[in-house]
C-alpha cells in the first residue's frame, strides 16, 4: 500500500527535509514524498539511498537529486546545474529544461531530460545512462568514461570531447564533435540499446534514426609528435 | 561569484511596483554576493534638454542641502535634488560637460556614477538586502532595472568598485564573472582620451561597449565585437533607457536564468530569485545560449 509524505519547501528548509530523507525514511513505511514550492531552492533530495518515490512539484535549482541511490526523483519543472551529478542507480527525471553538467559523473542508473540539457550533460559520465528529449549544449559528454548519452534533439560544439568508453547518440544535428570523437556505423546492438533506453525514459523515439558517436582512441597514448594539435 | 538581476514590466501599472518586485530579486542574489551591491532604474525619460545626474559621496553626512543650494547659486542652474544617504539624485538641464566641470572644481569628494535622461543609480558596500533598505529600493517605481550583488575577487570591495557601471549617457552593466585582459583594454582606450574611474574589470568591458557606440555601433555590433576583444567569462546584463539585453560568452559558465510572460521579463543569475514574481509558473523560464544577444524593448 502506497503510503504518502508531503513536505512544503515554503515551510521547511532544504535540510530538515533531506535530513527527514537520509534519517528517518527508512523503516517508515513511507514509499512516496511530495515536496512542494521548491521555487529554485538547491541541494533538494540529494543523497537519497532508499526505495522510494520523490517527485518535487515545481522548478528547482541546483545539484537535485545528487548522488542518488535507489530513488525515482521527479521533478516537474526546469533545474539548475548539476541534476542527478554523480547518480549511482535509480531514476532521475526532469520534466522541463535542465541547466548545465546534467549528470556529471553519473556511475550508474538513469537521468532522463525531458526538455533540453545544457551545456557540459553527461561530463566525465562513469556508467549511468542518459536520456534527454530535447538537445544538449556544448561541451556535453567531455571526458566521458562509460555509459550511454541519447539525445533525441541538437547537440551543440565539442560534442564528447576526449571521450573514452562511454557511446553517444544524437537523433538531430550535431553542431561539432570535439578532440577525439567520430561517428561510427550504428550497428543493430545500437539500435537495441537505443530502444531500450528510450523506452525506460518513457520518450517515443524512432531508434533507426541516431548516429552513433565514440572514441577514436587515439588519445588514449600519449603522442609527443602531435605537438598539442589535437 | 556574484549575482545578477534585470526586470522588464511591459504592464503599465506594474511600473509602480518596480521595486517592490525587483528587490527581493537583489536581495535573494545576495548569497552569491554579499559584499556590495547596486540597482539602476530607468524612469520614462526627462524631456530632452534635461538630465539626471546620479551622485555618490563617501563623506559622512554631506550636506546635499547645501550642495544644491551652492549648484544654484554659481552655475545659475535651476534644478532638483533627491538625496538618500550617501546617493542623490539631481534633475537639470545643465550641460552634462559643463556640470562635470563644476562638480570636480566645487565637489572633488562628490563622484558622478550615472547620467542620462532615464537612469538613476545607487550602489555601494554591504549586503544587498541592507543597501535596498538604505536606499529604499521597494519604493523605486520606473520601467526596468538592473541590479548586481557583487562577491569581489579581481579587485578591491569599494561603493565604486560595486557594480552597475555606467559609460556615457543612459547605459549601465552589470557582469557576473571576470575579464582576463581589461587592462589592454583599459591601455587602448585610455589612448582615445577615456577615462576610468577604477581599476575594475568590468568597467573595462563597460567603457569598450560605449566606446563602440560612440563610434557608430550599435549595442549588437558592440557586443559581437566584444566576444573576440574581450578575454574572460561574463554573463552581461545591460540597460540602455528603453532596452535590458542579456548576453553570456562562449563557455557560458557564468549562470543566467530568464523568465518571460506578457507581463514582463525577469533575468536572474538563479531561478530563486524569480520564484515569488507574479505568475511566475506560467512563464517561458529558459537558460539563455552563449553568444547570444538577447535583447528586450519597452
Amino acid at each position: 500500500m502506497t503510503h504518502a509524505m508531503q513536505f512544503d519547501l515554503a515551510k521547511l528548509s532544504v535540510r530538515e527535509i533531506n535530513q527527514f530523507l537520509h534519517h528517518q525514511l527508512s523503516g517508515s513505511g513511507v514509499d512516496r514524498i511530495e515536496i512542494l514550492h521548491p521555487d529554485g531552492n538547491h541541494s533538494i533530495a540529494v543523497g537519497m539511498d532508499a526505495d522510494v518515490a520523490v517527485d518535487i512539484l515545481g522548478h528547482a535549482g541546483y545539484f537535485i537529486a545528487g548522488m542518488n541511490k535507489r530513488a525515482s526523483v521527479t521533478v516537474h519543472g526546469n533545474v539548475g546545474w548539476s541534476v542527478a551529478e554523480n547518480i549511482m542507480s535509480g531514476l532521475v527525471r526532469v520534466k522541463g529544461h535542465a541547466s548545465e553538467s546534467a549528470a556529471a559523473s553519473g556511475h550508474g542508473g538513469l537521468v532522463v531530460i525531458e526538455g533540453d540539457a545544457s551545456s557540459r550533460c553527461g561530463i566525465s559520465m562513469k556508467g549511468c545512462d542518459i536520456v534527454v528529449g530535447g538537445s544538449v549544449g556544448h561541451f556535453s559528454a567531455f571526458m566521458a568514461q562509460a555509459g550511454t548519452l541519447v539525445v533525441c534533439g541538437d547537440a551543440g560544439p565539442n560534442l564528447g570531447d576526449s571521450l573514452y568508453e562511454a557511446t553517444i547518440y544524437v537523433r538531430g544535428k550535431i553542431h561539432s564533435l570535439g578532440a577525439d570523437a567520430r561517428e561510427e556505423e550504428l550497428q543493430a546492438a545500437d539500435i537495441e540499446r537505443v530502444s531500450h533506453l528510450l523506452a525506460a525514459a518513457e520518450i517515443d523515439c524512432d531508434a533507426s534514426q541516431f548516429k552513433r558517436i565514440a572514441s577514436a582512441r587515439s588519445l588514449y597514448h600519449w603522442n609527443a609528435d602531435a605537438h598539442q594539435e589535437y | 561569484m556574484c549575482g545578477i538581476v534585470g526586470l522588464l514590466v511591459k504592464r503599465e501599472d506594474f511600473r509602480e511596483r518596480l521595486g517592490q518586485l525587483v528587490t527581493p530579486m537583489l536581495d535573494c542574489m545576495g548569497t552569491r554576493g554579499p559584499d556590495s551591491a547596486g540597482l539602476a532604474v530607468f524612469h520614462e525619460p526627462l524631456e530632452s534638454a534635461q538630465r539626471r545626474f546620479g551622485l555618490f559621496t563617501a563623506q559622512v553626512g554631506f550636506d546635499w542641502q547645501a550642495f544644491h543650494t551652492d549648484f544654484t547659486s554659481s552655475t545659475g542652474c535651476e534644478g532638483s535634488l533627491r538625496c538618500v544617504a550617501s546617493h542623490a539624485s539631481k534633475v537639470s538641464s545643465i550641460a552634462v560637460n559643463d556640470f562635470k566641470i563644476w562638480l570636480k572644481r566645487a565637489y572633488p569628494a562628490v563622484h558622478l556614477i550615472s547620467v542620462g535622461r532615464a537612469i538613476e543609480m545607487y550602489k555601494d558596500e554591504g549586503h544587498p538586502g541592507e543597501i535596498a533598505e538604505r536606499f529604499h529600493f521597494r519604493e523605486l517605481q520606473g520601467t526596468h532595472a538592473v541590479g548586481h550583488t557583487r562577491m569581489a575577487t579581481e579587485s578591491a570591495v569599494s561603493p565604486a568598485h560595486a557594480h552597475p557601471y555606467t559609460a556615457g549617457e543612459d547605459f549601465c552593466l552589470v557582469h557576473n564573472g571576470s575579464l582576463s585582459n581589461p587592462f589592454s583594454i583599459r591601455r587602448k582606450l585610455e589612448r582615445r582620451g577615456i577615462t576610468f574611474e577604477t581599476d575594475n574589470d568590468t568597467e573595462a568591458g563597460c567603457r569598450f561597449l560605449e566606446w563602440r557606440m560612440r563610434e557608430g555601433d550599435t549595442l549588437e555590433q558592440a557586443i559581437e565585437t566584444s566576444f573576440s576583444e574581450l578575454d574572460g567569462f561574463f554573463t552581461f546584463l545591460m540597460a540602455t533607457a528603453d532596452r535590458m539585453v542579456l548576453v553570456r560568452d562562449a563557455f557560458a559558465c557564468k549562470p543566467a536564468v530568464a523568465a518571460e510572460t506578457d507581463d514582463y521579463v525577469a533575468v536572474s543569475s538563479e531561478f530563486r530569485a524569480l520564484a515569488h514574481l507574479p505568475d511566475i509558473q506560467s512563464a517561458n523560464v529558459f537558460e539563455p545560449a552563449p553568444e547570444q544577444i538577447y535583447s528586450w524593448t519597452l
